[in-house]
């Protein structure tokens, strides 16, 4: 059996503040293949922004410290491979797409500039993605990374993609500008794509667009991603597989129909029960009472516990241990219950 | 009535105790503005007492001694003296006072005079406005020292001439300042508030808006310290400042161009003594910038 | 483009208005007899009258200030009382030498200034950063006149490896003016000698003048720098597999320079300003040296010019400052 694609265990991350050391991420355990679109659900602060960035290993350290785990990409661990290494995985192994289409785009510059010279960036490692001879010159290989710009456009449906190369990033509209910035991620032909809260700052009609549009490439190109959101309708639409995160654990995973048919974390279900749907009535918009605990020093046992409806004096003792509740699908709660066998 | 006007009207911030304590810390933790509050003590020290402690005070006065023309550095004089043989070292310590008095009249002037327009501009609006912040602009295309030059030589030379010709120039700055304070505190509740209840602008204008500007207007005039004493100079050096006997750095600096290099040292200490006060008042302000002015810092 | 452009030169007209009325206001209304000094201490009381009337100075105020705008609308700048030659044409002399000066020590200012702030930005909060820092402060506060006299003293006198001050010596035939700036002209005319004549005696006045300006974009570019560092594009060009060194000398730079722009527009006014005492050390044939001497005397037409002057090159330093922010900042241009 080969390796995963990316398969992250036991990701201890703590961030150094002027207040203390914060425990950011306590535990994570990921695993994603090709083909499968992980949603990364959780309020903000809950740690899926900061699993995104690890992987990559875009944090600054101080403050970041990385106390234990490893990431591993197809069988090498991230962790402990040196910079000059982990340059080369970004863009060509591992693409990343972020919140904000109009500050992520550099202003002073084309984007037809920009796609190329990650699209050069890549090819240092990875020839292939340029259509030219290998020992091509300069000037030859500037070339096919502008043709491969041009059609990055095209493939993200951006129209009259040869002329918009030469514009600026504020002659698009926010939704364009995070086409540019997917074609930017996808570029260099990433087997991973991270995308942080790629549709938040978007319109809802808009927002459709994209994620179908994510959803096309990932098919087309044969890539695992995840996907970072607080959204589970956006969840519920674009992905296979999701992970549900609180104050730095994964409190429930498995693939979305089963998550979402079935929760068996409470915090899942609170998540679930705030979604408003049609037969919401005005006024019966539910929210979570409580807030998300400090993690400088955090809640002993379950960090959901001191808000959790149904705590009981064992969840404040330990840490509770993933329990596999369906087929893949697996909860971090102590009164999650094993499915009869019949059930799988 | 008053007194409910003022107890509405109290701006909401931590106690001003506390505030001035964390300032002081912050203070404190920079080395930099440590070094730069230590040069400027020194320096108003001098400015008090340089004529007082300087070893020959008949040469303040405009003694000479033509015996001893041109002396070397040595234990009695330790920056040598000059073509009349008189101390380098005394008339240095006499220059203090007259530098950093012209330079401390100049941003005063500097700062009452912008203050007010800025002021004026600010609450009016309006055309008023316009026009004021039209000559503000104006003044400040007109670099400083050929303003100061041309004012200095038509109202010709001495002590108060000097200042008023470098005044015209400085008070662009702090107009632009505080007008723009004006305008961002103008909207705030609190000012509302006090107008509600019928407090007068210039009530408004003395106890909510001034007091919110102190900050950067300290921080401005320490860093624009240093910028007058080099202006003095400046003119001093060129010849239209003050004139001798008064001992003036730029124009002690001045005259020992005629004796380089033969007799170097008699431009030595007047050089330095304006190299220390800039350094220290320009430390002093850009350290109270980081602390009083976060804002600021570019 | 166009329509930015006309616009912007269009506010310059109010701005040059009050230029005139601020210098002749200073002329006209301040005390000073300038027509008893012109007239020499000789005069007779009908030589005094004839040439007050010959200068105008017996009409009301702001029928002298007419004619000199309507003279400065004909390129006329009046006539200096001491030299009897035309204001302008003096002007047109001086200012070669005093540009040539001026840009000499902008381009060892921006050259070492903006690669500083950006390698210091780099290296925030490390030794070599905060030495940079008090150095620049030290080199702010550094009187002019006497960093030029302490050059002078050092290389000219003692080391003898510069000349003391002048432009050119007598002895060397300038090359024939092109641009009036005598070190491009002699590499027009491919003279070799005059160019290192030539540069030799720009050298220590351009140091002595560019340091303050270099230590100021220093700083401005370090704090740009830092701050553009933290902008979401930075992360997503790591994120990306851009190479370290191209995000910052490429995308990082670009964007801290054009913030830095604007202080750079902002020196060159105050080096034209500030040339009148390193021109004073150095014996440099400028503006500012004919400032002073006409200064000295009272002889206030050609002070107005040259005020005028460098508050005209200033606006349109300005300006040019503006539509080149316009050409490095997209943005501005189509706003």
């Amino acid at each position: 059996m080969t390796a995963p694609l990316l398969s992250i265990r036991d990701l201890h991350l703590s961030m150094s503040s002027y207040d203390g050391k914060a425990h950011v991420l306590n535990g994570i355990d990921l695993t994603v293949n090709r083909g499968e679109i992980w949603g990364l659900v959780g309020e903000s602060g809950c740690g899926k922004s900061l699993t995104g960035l690890s992987i990559s290993q875009l944090l600054p350290s101080p403050p970041a410290d990385y106390m234990a785990g490893e990431i591993m990409l197809e069988g090498r661990d991230m962790l402990k491979l040196p910079r000059p290494e982990l340059q080369k995985l970004r863009g060509n192994r591992i693409g990343m797409i972020f919140q904000d289409p109009t500050t992520n785009l550099n202003p002073a510059f084309r984007i037809g500039d920009q796609l190329v010279d990650v699209a050069l960036a890549a090819a240092r490692w990875k020839p292939g993605i340029l259509d030219c001879p290998p020992g091509a010159g300069r000037s030859e290989r500037k070339r096919a990374a502008r043709k491969l710009a041009r059609d990055m456009l095209e493939r993200v449906g951006i129209p009259d993609a040869g002329m918009r190369l030469d514009s600026y990033p504020h002659q698009f509209s926010g939704g364009m500008r995070q086409r540019v910035l997917i074609a930017m991620a996808l570029i260099g032909r990433p087997d991973l794509l991270i995308a942080d809260e790629p549709t938040t700052a978007l319109d809802v009609s808009v927002q459709a667009q994209i994620l179908k549009l994510l959803k096309g490439c990932v098919a087309d190109y044969d890539m695992g991603v995840i996907l970072i959101t607080h959204n589970l309708g956006v969840v519920a639409e674009t992905c296979s597989h999701v992970a549900v995160m609180y104050a730095g654990n994964i409190v429930e995973s498995g693939p979305v129909a089963a998550v979402i048919e079935r929760p068996e974390h409470p915090y899942t279900r609170a998540l679930m029960a705030s979604i408003p749907t049609r037969d919401t009535r005005r006024g019966m918009l539910r929210g979570l009472a409580g807030s998300v605990p400090n993690l400088i020093t955090p809640p002993p046992g379950c960090r959901f516990a001191p808000r959790c409806p149904h705590a009981t004096a064992a969840c404040m003792t330990g840490v509770p241990a993933p329990v596999r509740v369906g087929r893949d699908h697996a909860a971090a709660c102590i009164h999650a219950k094993e499915p009869e066998t019949a059930h799988v | 009535m008053t007194d409910t006007a003022e107890h509405i009207a109290t701006e909401p911030e931590l106690p001003k105790q506390d505030k001035l304590q964390r300032a002081l810390f912050r203070f404190r933790q920079s080395r930099l503005s440590m070094l730069g509050a230590v040069m400027v003590a020194l320096v108003v020290f001098f400015t008090a007492f340089g004529t007082l402690l300087a070893p020959f005070p008949e040469h303040i006065a405009g003694g000479v001694d033509t015996a001893a023309r041109f002396q070397p550095p040595s234990w009695a004089h330790p920056f040598g003296t000059n073509e009349l043989g008189q101390d380098v070292l005394s008339l240095v310590m006499a220059g203090t006072t007259v530098s950093v008095l012209a330079g401390l009249s100049v941003v005063l002037i500097g700062t009452v005079i912008g203050t007010l327009v800025g002021a004026i501009a600010g609450f009016a609006g309006g055309w008023i406005d316009e026009i004021l912040m039209r000559l503000t602009d104006l003044t400040l295309t007109i670099p400083g020292l050929i303003l100061a030059m041309a004012v200095a030589a038509a109202l010709g030379p001495g002590f108060t001439n000097m200042i008023i010709a470098i005044s015209l120039s400085w008070w662009p700055g702090y107009a632009r300042l505080v007008r723009g304070e004006v305008l961002a505190v103008r909207e705030e509740s609190y000012v509302n508030a006090a107008r509600a209840i019928g407090a007068s602008p210039s009530r408004i204008l003395l106890r909510h808006i001034l007091p919110n500007t102190v900050s950067p207007i300290i921080v401005k005039m320490s860093l624009d310290m240093g910028f007058a004493i080099l202006m003095v100079a400046g003119l001093g050096f060129i010849g239209i400042g003050i004139r001798p006997p008064t001992p003036e750095w730029g124009t002690l600096l001045s005259v020992s161009r005629s004796y380089m290099p033969d007799y170097w040292w008699t431009a030595m200490a007047p050089g330095m003594a304006m190299f220390f006060a800039v350094f220290g008042f320009n430390l002093l302000g850009d350290g109270l910038r980081d602390i009083l002015d976060p804002k600021a810092r570019r | 483009m166009l329509q930015f452009i006309v616009r912007r030169v269009l506010l310059l007209i109010p701005v040059l208005v009050g230029l005139t009325v601020i210098m002749f206001a200073i002329a006209r209304i301040l005390p000073g007899d300038p027509v008893a000094l012109a007239a020499g201490p000789n005069a007779t009381q009908a030589e005094i009258e004839a040439l007050t009337v010959e200068y105008g100075l017996d009409q009301p105020v702001w029928v002298q200030y007419g004619h000199y705008v309507s003279g400065l609308l004909q390129g006329d700048l009046g006539t200096s009382l001491l030299t009897r030659r035309p204001v302008a044409a003096d002007i047109a002399a001086y200012l070669p030498a005093t540009l040539e000066l001026v840009f000499a020590a902008m381009a060892i200012a921006v050259l070492l200034g903006i690669p500083l702030g950006l390698v210091t930005a780099v290296w925030r909060n490390r030794w070599p950063d905060y030495l940079s820092q008090v150095a620049a402060i030290g080199a702010i506060s550094m009187p002019r006149f006497f960093l030029g006299l302490l050059l002078q003293l050092c290389f000219a006198m003692w080391l003898a490896w510069l000349p003391l001050g002048g432009r050119l010596p007598i002895i060397v035939i300038p090359p024939p003016s092109v641009t009036g700036f005598l070190t491009i002209d002699a590499l027009i005319a491919g003279d070799w000698t005059a160019f290192t004549t030539a540069l030799s005696h720009l050298a220590m006045p351009a140091i002595a003048m560019s340091l303050s300006p270099l230590a100021t974009i220093m700083r401005m570019m370090r704090s740009s720098t830092i701050e553009v560092m933290q902008q979401d594009y930075v992360m997503t060009a790591r994120a990306l597999g851009l190479p370290r060194r191209q995000i910052i000398t490429k995308y990082v730079a670009r964007n801290a320079v054009s913030a830095t722009l604007t202080v750079i527009g902002l020196y060159f006014g105050w080096l034209l300003g500030g040339t009148v005492l390193v021109e004073t050390v150095f014996d440099w044939p400028g503006l500012g040296l004919y400032a002073t001497k006409a200064i000295v005397s009272q002889d206030m037409m050609p002070v107005i010019g040259v005020a005028l002057v460098i508050g005209l090159l200033f606006v349109l330093a300005n300006l040019v400052i503006d539509l080149l922010y316009g050409v490095i900042n997209p943005k501005v241009r189509y706003s």
